[in-house]
């Protein structure tokens, strides 16, 4: 207790000297904002681009793509945008919110059907969600939550939608809907394959969802940056190899 | 914009009957925390007022954690009755009563501790029964500071967001009450449905405030 407490301390002061350091310093300050479903491997990759640029300090912003969109077109101040799906980084696109001339796809991801890791029924087929069994299914909201946008287009081509849509538990990120199912408060739900690899203790995978369209990241340095240069060092960085290493043992794939 | 009527009436209702529940609970335990001495009541006054300081985040992992269909009372709710209380609108009422709940409870302590103890001993004299003296002495003297926290409370409640979103998610026509239809519609950029929902927000809360400011002249305003 008196070690977690002196510990606390120890790490508050240190944040306290690193806000005064920073302001003192300037160091070079890159603002990532990243989809939801990139937490774990950009967390992994952040300290690894510091490293080979000294002196930056990458801060990371996790949110759905819909909302990071939201915040830049609202003037956050954004260096990097990565999204989870084209659809919100055409729309960036078209808000002239990006550079599109640097903008490049680094990582593929497959949409699947989980349920609670204690759960005695798992579903064979995606139309088995209709049953009574399946009340409740967490899905990502489809306005601003890709994977929700993913799932939604799945059950809507499948002639699924009308009679899932009403179980829909509407999630705001995909990892708030793989905490539902990893609770058991819902009998499914549709994530990423990276994050069901995250909880393999609590969540099964059912089924590997095919999707329409592939489910391809796209990543963007943003038009209003006041880092130009470092915000296209780190869309560089993530296409290298060192990077594409992290992101495969995350469970992602190469586009 | 019919859309923002369903969230408007979903957010009344449960701000209502949180409302309604702690006029039970804080009167109750107010009335009990300002008559009875024991030890530990500081303790016990710090705990029941820790919603009002906690983040609403914090008070909505305890709650995850205990009415969750994993939790204690979740795991027995659903063995016994097959009730599952997360992602209901019945969650929001909890939700909303646990946040709004000191309002009343600290006003009403407070109202209880201003009446003058003489009078409750002229009426103990006179032969009142400890029932009859809480109604019809102690609660008539004390009602005007417990109206100016129920109608805090209420509008808490009708604000209350973290927590809310925690445990009862946000289903359209169900769970989804104003304050996190609005997070949502900005989520998705929808402007439109921002600004509509902002200004119900706005124009419900103050003819709140104001029908305080009626019901109970002077003291709302100078809490507030």
């Amino acid at each position: 207790m008196i070690v977690a407490v002196s510990r606390l301390v120890v790490r508050a002061a240190a944040l306290l000297s690193a806000a005064c350091l920073c302001l003192a310093a300037h160091a070079t300050e890159l603002t990532v904002s990243a989809a939801a479903s990139l937490t774990n491997a950009f967390r992994d990759l952040a300290p690894r681009f510091e490293a080979a640029h000294p002196g930056t300090k990458v801060h990371l912003n996790f949110a759905a793509s819909g909302a990071l969109l939201q915040q830049i077109a609202k003037g956050a101040p954004v260096d990097v945008f990565a999204s989870a799906d084209q659809v919100t980084m055409d729309q960036a696109q078209q808000q002239n919110l990006i550079k599109a001339a640097a903008r490049r796809d680094f990582a593929v991801n497959a949409l699947v059907l989980v349920v609670p890791i204690r759960s005695a029924k798992v579903p064979q087929a995606v139309a088995d969600l209709t049953r009574p069994a399946y009340a409740r299914i967490a899905i990502g909201l489809p306005a601003s939550v890709p994977v929700g946008r993913y799932t939604q287009g799945v059950l809507q081509a499948a002639g699924l939608w009308a009679a899932v849509g009403p179980k829909m538990i509407g999630a705001h990120n995909v990892r708030q809907a793989l905490d539902y199912v990893a609770r058991g408060e819902v009998d499914a739900g549709f994530v990423y394959a990276t994050d069901a690899l995250l909880m393999p203790d609590k969540v099964r995978v059912a089924l590997t969802v095919p999707t329409a369209t592939p489910i391809l990241y796209p990543v963007a340095p943003v038009a209003a940056s006041a880092n130009a240069d470092l915000a296209q060092k780190f869309v560089d960085f993530l296409g290298a190899p060192p990077a594409r290493a992290v992101l495969t043992k995350y469970g992602f794939g190469q586009p | 914009m019919d859309g923002a009527w369903v969230p408007l009436a979903l957010t009344l209702k449960v701000a209502g009957w949180a409302t309604f529940f702690n006029l039970f609970l804080g009167v109750g335990i107010g009335y009990a925390i300002a008559r009875w001495r024991f030890p530990g009541r500081d303790l016990v006054d710090a705990a029941l007022t820790l919603p009002m300081v906690m983040p609403p985040t914090v008070l909505g992992y305890y709650l995850l954690v205990l009415i969750g269909s994993q939790g204690p009372v979740g795991a027995w709710l659903l063995q016994h009755f097959g009730i599952r209380l997360i992602f209901t609108w019945q969650a929001a009422v909890i939700a909303a009563t646990v946040v709004s709940f000191p309002l009343v409870f600290k006003a009403a302590r407070a109202a209880f501790e201003t009446v003058d103890p003489q009078l409750e001993d002229a009426a103990r004299l006179l032969g009142l029964s400890e029932w009859a003296l809480f109604f019809r002495v102690s609660l008539p003297l004390a009602w005007r500071g417990i109206l100016a926290g129920l109608l805090l409370s209420f509008a808490r409640a009708l604000g209350e967001f973290g927590a809310t979103l925690m445990v009862a998610g946000s289903i359209p026509g169900k769970t989804q009450t104003l304050s996190i239809a609005v997070y949502e519609a900005v989520q998705a950029g929808q402007d439109d449905t921002a600004n509509f929902l902002v200004a119900v927000t706005s124009i419900t809360c103050i003819a709140v405030l104001l029908s305080a400011g009626r019901l109970v002249p002077g003291r709302v305003v100078s809490r507030a």
